[in-house]
């Protein structure tokens, strides 16, 4: 199915449109009118702020746009392998541009470009400092993730997997909440340690997975995804790859022992900051096992499954406790965060249809819910500017329409049946059971314990009496708000009562990545 | 070859030999008022020979005996030479005659300093090459120690030629003992008698001092005590030279005279330039961590970026040579830029070139900021950026040869130097303005950055396929 890049240009158009913003905005930044001295006009940046808030809405709407037409028009869900392929010529040797979907990553495209928009709006008035450079740094952003999802060259996914640290590391560095901390002697705020422990944590396992990558480049000659897919690695160097690979999608993902910046960072960024990391940018993680360590390394990922269930055991457990004991509403919502994706980590490697449809399911749900949470607490900390949650209580008095989104987000993250959250828990447990119960029994514990951390959450915030005073002339959620969570919570709803319209997509991808796997388990 | 063929050959060189001359007499001759003309009569001189490097005499060929090779890897060597030199002079066009510096001297210096860089890379004889590199280093002692009122300039300069002194020292005994034990000074000579005798014992202790004096050249650590110093004091138009051509050249000769007379002994030295290499890395990202003087910290940097381009060399093989060259290519477009950058960093009452001072850039100089924040992404070897097609290279190559280890701890080391290219990032973007910086850099200032800027990201990173494929066909020229 390879075409060349001019016949269908069509993923790279999707993956760049948000650049276009970009060099909009720096267009008209760059004609701004300035002062005498040199200073920019007032009345001029406001001007500016305005431009670039519309400019970002209607570029991530339109990159929406184009993706959906992309999905409806041109991708065929029935066909396994990847479509839209597109290739072009790049270092020579064997690594090339190449850009392809398949039903394994059309619904993060979907997801990304829808996420996106709502960011940008979220941010609408909450971000009132330098905000060109922060629609710039979101625009910038997109176009990365896109790039990650839609790479089907491994040197090319490297790009743009590492480049997408480096807005994020300015948008939670420059955009990110108050307060100051130590590190190492130094004295700084905690955003700041915040991005530089996002920033190191991620670039330390994205090197090693760079080391890996040149070895398979210099065995199989080429950083072609699909062609590496089909590879034979030896199985001596299957365990070293797979190793390598494991830190840099554990870290991302992120996994329990290197979750630790993961708080840090969602606690410090700002709303949307947190709603990308949590919708999108953890997804990356799960992506990468699916794409990478299944295919290329079956036999080590087989081998190493029960390690990874391990790991994934203490997850949803230790991590969900860890939540239940928190006192920063983000914290909480960032710990469950780590809990689910141990639920997805553990269906990846049971190498079942169950489990690793429902991996799918989980982080494509997750990223509704967990988005939404977020946006919930982004709606309270915009009014009070606290995330304390003994700040809180009795807000169903004063805000009753954000207490009924609030409850329904809260039961999706629990996993209420109905909501999308359930599907994915109990695939990827049925799959999970299939391998071996005991896994299953205790991955059980970490739904109870959701329920736990989330109702805790939930009452302690929105129940009980409208007793603090700074509560009591609060407001309910504006139109923005509410259409915002409308939207995220028609999603949530629409995939829990019919899954099956993610599932049959993610298929006939997941059906050759474990034909692949089971051959390489047989031998 | 007739005389007249031979001298063909080496025009470029030729050029700048008699254009330095000349020009130098015409200086005496005009003093102080004609400096600028000097200079901008030097830049004509590298960027003719450049151009005749480009599209001159296509083909290899050696002259003089076999004491000197013109070849693909001279060519890619000298045109990044000959431009980076003739940059440098532009940079401290207006720099110099600020403060107070303007002499002619400068200029015709630095274009006889590239005269002695393109006889390093093209040295293919143990004396052409200690030729090439006095040459080279006696016009940089002179360029450090050029503010001769300033205490740090003069105590750099000193310790420069001091211990440079010493490394020629090395180089030359290293060289009498390889020519003891092998009867030969040419390259190919020496290959031949290393490949086919036993084990030469004389010859791999003349082989360890050989590479001491060129590790010395290339500022790798432990032969690294002289940068720091020497970067910060010299006048910062001269560190920017001294950061980019000469590193190039040194390193072009480095991998020259290992795969072109030392092939036969490879598993000797190749332990030792690993060892190099995993030292510099380490030193230069430790030490780089605590420093507060960008120029400082830009010494320990070139010394880790130099660990980091004899990973490649380390290979020894064809893919290790190219990626020799692809990363030398890269840091000195880097290095330039971040320069330009330093250079614009400027308050009333001087050059400012504490780390403080980059504070809040990114509100009160945009443009500037964000060119910094892209060269040091780059340094960093952070996607999408130029520095880190560099990166990926070394690793290949390294990989390629089987030293997984070093490529780890390259990998590592790079994890801790990203640490303190991020804390200018940070010092950029998150935190409060300093005092804004005068915006009279001059117009080649703003545009060399602005240049640079755009080869790191998008040209190079673009179009790294055309500068892969120029790499390797240089490097070929030595196998």
């Amino acid at each position: 199915m390879t075409e060349s890049f001019a016949s269908q240009p069509w993923l790279s158009l999707l993956t760049f449109l948000p650049m276009i913003g970009v060099a909009g905005i720096l267009l008209r930044r760059m004609t701004a009118k300035l002062e005498p001295s040199g200073e920019l006009d007032p009345e001029e940046r406001v001007r500016i702020d305005g431009v670039s808030k519309n400019v970002a809405l209607m570029f991530t709407v339109g990159t929406f746009l184009v993706s959906m037409l992309v999905y409806y028009g041109l991708y065929d869900p029935s066909v396994a392998g990847y479509q839209l392929v597109e290739e072009v010529p790049w270092l020579g040797g064997g690594i090339n541009y190449k850009m392809g979907v398949d039903g394994v990553s059309i619904l993060f495209v979907l997801l990304t470009t829808f996420i996106m928009p709502i960011c940008v709006l979220s941010s609408w008035k909450s971000i009132e400092t330098r905000v060109s450079d922060y629609m710039i740094a979101f625009l910038t952003l997109e176009t990365l993730i896109l790039g990650v999802f839609c790479s089907l060259d491994l040197f090319l996914f490297y790009i743009f997997f590492e480049g997408s640290l480096i807005p994020m590391f300015l948008i939670i560095g420059v955009w990110g909440s108050q307060g100051r901390r130590v590190f190492a002697g130094v004295d700084m705020p905690s955003r700041v340690y915040a991005a530089i422990k996002f920033f190191l944590y991620t670039l330390l396992g994205s090197l090693l997975m760079l080391i890996a990558m040149a070895w398979m480049y210099v065995t199989a000659g080429t950083t072609d995804i699909p062609s590496l897919q089909e590879y034979p690695f030896p199985a001596s160097a299957q365990t070293w790859l797979w190793i390598a690979f494991f830190a840099s999608f554990a870290v991302k993902m992120p996994m329990w022992p290197v979750h630790t910046w993961l708080p840090d960072a969602h606690v410090q960024a700002p709303t949307a900051g947190s709603v990308v990391l949590a919708a999108i940018l953890l997804k990356m993680g799960g992506y990468g096992f699916i794409r990478f360590s299944l295919p290329m390394f079956p036999q080590a990922s087989a081998d190493f499954a029960p390690f990874v269930y391990a790991l994934s055991i203490v997850a949803i457990i230790y991590t969900s406790l860890v939540a239940l004991a928190q006192e920063d509403m983000k914290k909480l919502i960032a710990y469950s965060s780590v809990a689910h994706m141990g639920f997805v980590t553990m269906g990846i490697f049971t190498g079942t249809e169950q489990g690793v449809e429902g991996a799918l399911f989980q982080m494509l749900s997750h990223g509704f819910i967990s988005g939404a949470l977020f946006l919930c607490v982004g709606v309270v900390y915009d009014r009070m500017h606290t995330r304390e949650i003994a700040a809180y209580g009795g807000l169903v008095h004063r805000m009753p329409a954000y207490a009924f989104l609030f409850l329904f987000f809260t039961m999706g993250n629990v996993g209420l049946p109905g909501i999308s959250g359930f599907v994915g828990e109990f695939l990827t447990m049925a799959g999970a059971f299939r391998v071996n119960s005991w896994i299953a029994f205790f991955a059980a514990f970490g739904v109870i314990l959701s329920a736990a951390y989330g109702l805790r959450l939930f009452r302690q915030v929105v129940y009980g009496k409208l007793e603090k005073e700074p509560l009591m002339t609060i407001s309910d959620v504006d139109a923005r708000e509410a259409s915002l969570l409308v939207v995220l919570l028609a999603m949530a709803l629409y995939l829990g009562v019919y899954p099956s319209a993610a599932l049959d997509v993610f298929r006939p991808a997941v059906e050759g990545v474990l034909s692949g796997y089971a051959a390489a388990g047989a031998l | 070859m007739g005389l007249a063929e031979t001298l063909s050959f080496a025009l470029p060189e030729l050029t700048l030999a008699v254009g330095a001359m000349v020009l130098l007499v015409v200086g005496v001759y005009l003093g102080e008022r004609g400096a600028r003309a000097i200079a901008l009569c030097c830049v004509a001189l590298l960027i003719a020979a450049a151009l005749m490097t480009l599209v001159g005499k296509p083909g290899a060929a050696s002259l003089f005996d076999g004491a000197y090779r013109v070849d693909a890897f001279a060519h890619f060597a000298k045109v990044i030479i000959f431009v980076a030199a003739g940059v440098a002079i532009l940079m401290a066009d207006r720099f110099l005659g600020a403060d107070d510096l303007k002499r002619f001297e400068f200029p015709v210096l630095v274009v006889l300093s590239a005269f002695g860089m393109a006889l390093m890379v093209s040295a293919t004889d143990l004396i052409a090459l200690y030729l090439g590199v006095e040459t080279q280093s006696l016009a940089l002692y002179i360029l450090a120690t050029f503010n001769r009122d300033s205490r740090r300039s003069t105590e750099a300069g000193l310790k420069y030629f001091v211990l440079g002194a010493l490394s020629s020292c090395l180089l030359l005994y290293g060289a009498s003992l390889i020519y003891g034990f092998t009867g030969a000074t040419t390259f190919s000579a020496i290959a031949e008698a290393a490949g086919a005798g036993d084990e030469n014992i004389g010859l791999i202790i003349g082989l360890v001092f050989l590479i001491s004096g060129l590790a010395f050249k290339v500022s790798a650590a432990p032969f690294h005590m002289w940068t720091p110093d020497v970067y910060e004091g010299a006048p910062t138009p001269i560190t920017a030279f001294f950061a980019a051509a000469p590193k190039l050249a040194a390193m072009a000769l480095f991998s020259r005279v290992m795969v072109g007379a030392f092939p036969a002994v490879l598993d000797q030295w190749q332990p030792i330039i690993v060892i190099i290499s995993i030292v510099s890395m380490l030193i230069g990202a430790f030490s780089a961590l605590v420093q507060t003087n960008i120029k400082r910290l830009m010494a320990y940097s070139s010394i880790g970026h130099m660990g980091y381009a004899l990973m490649g060399l380390a290979a020894g093989d064809r893919e290790g040579v190219a990626a020799v060259l692809i990363y030398m290519a890269i840091y000195v477009v880097m290095n330039v830029g971040v320069f330009a950058c330093i250079l614009m960093m400027r308050r009333r009452g001087g050059m400012s070139e504490g780390l403080g001072d980059l504070a809040g850039l990114s509100r009160t100089n945009m443009p500037l900021a964000l060119l910094l924040t892209l060269f040091m992404l780059s340094l960093a070897g952070i996607p999408p950026t130029a520095g880190f097609i560099g990166k990926w290279f070394v690793f290949f190559a390294a990989v390629d040869a089987g030293l997984i280890t070093l490529a780890v701890v390259g990998a590592l080391s790079s994890v801790v130097s990203a640490y303190y290219y991020l804390k200018i990032v940070r010092l950029i973007w998150f935190t409060d303005p300093a005092p804004v910086f005068e915006r009279d850099g001059g117009p080649a200032l703003g545009f060399i950055a602005g240049l640079s800027g755009l080869a790191v990201f998008p040209a190079l990173f673009v179009f790294s396929g055309p500068l892969r494929g120029a790499a390797e066909t240089a490097a070929q020229a030595l196998f």
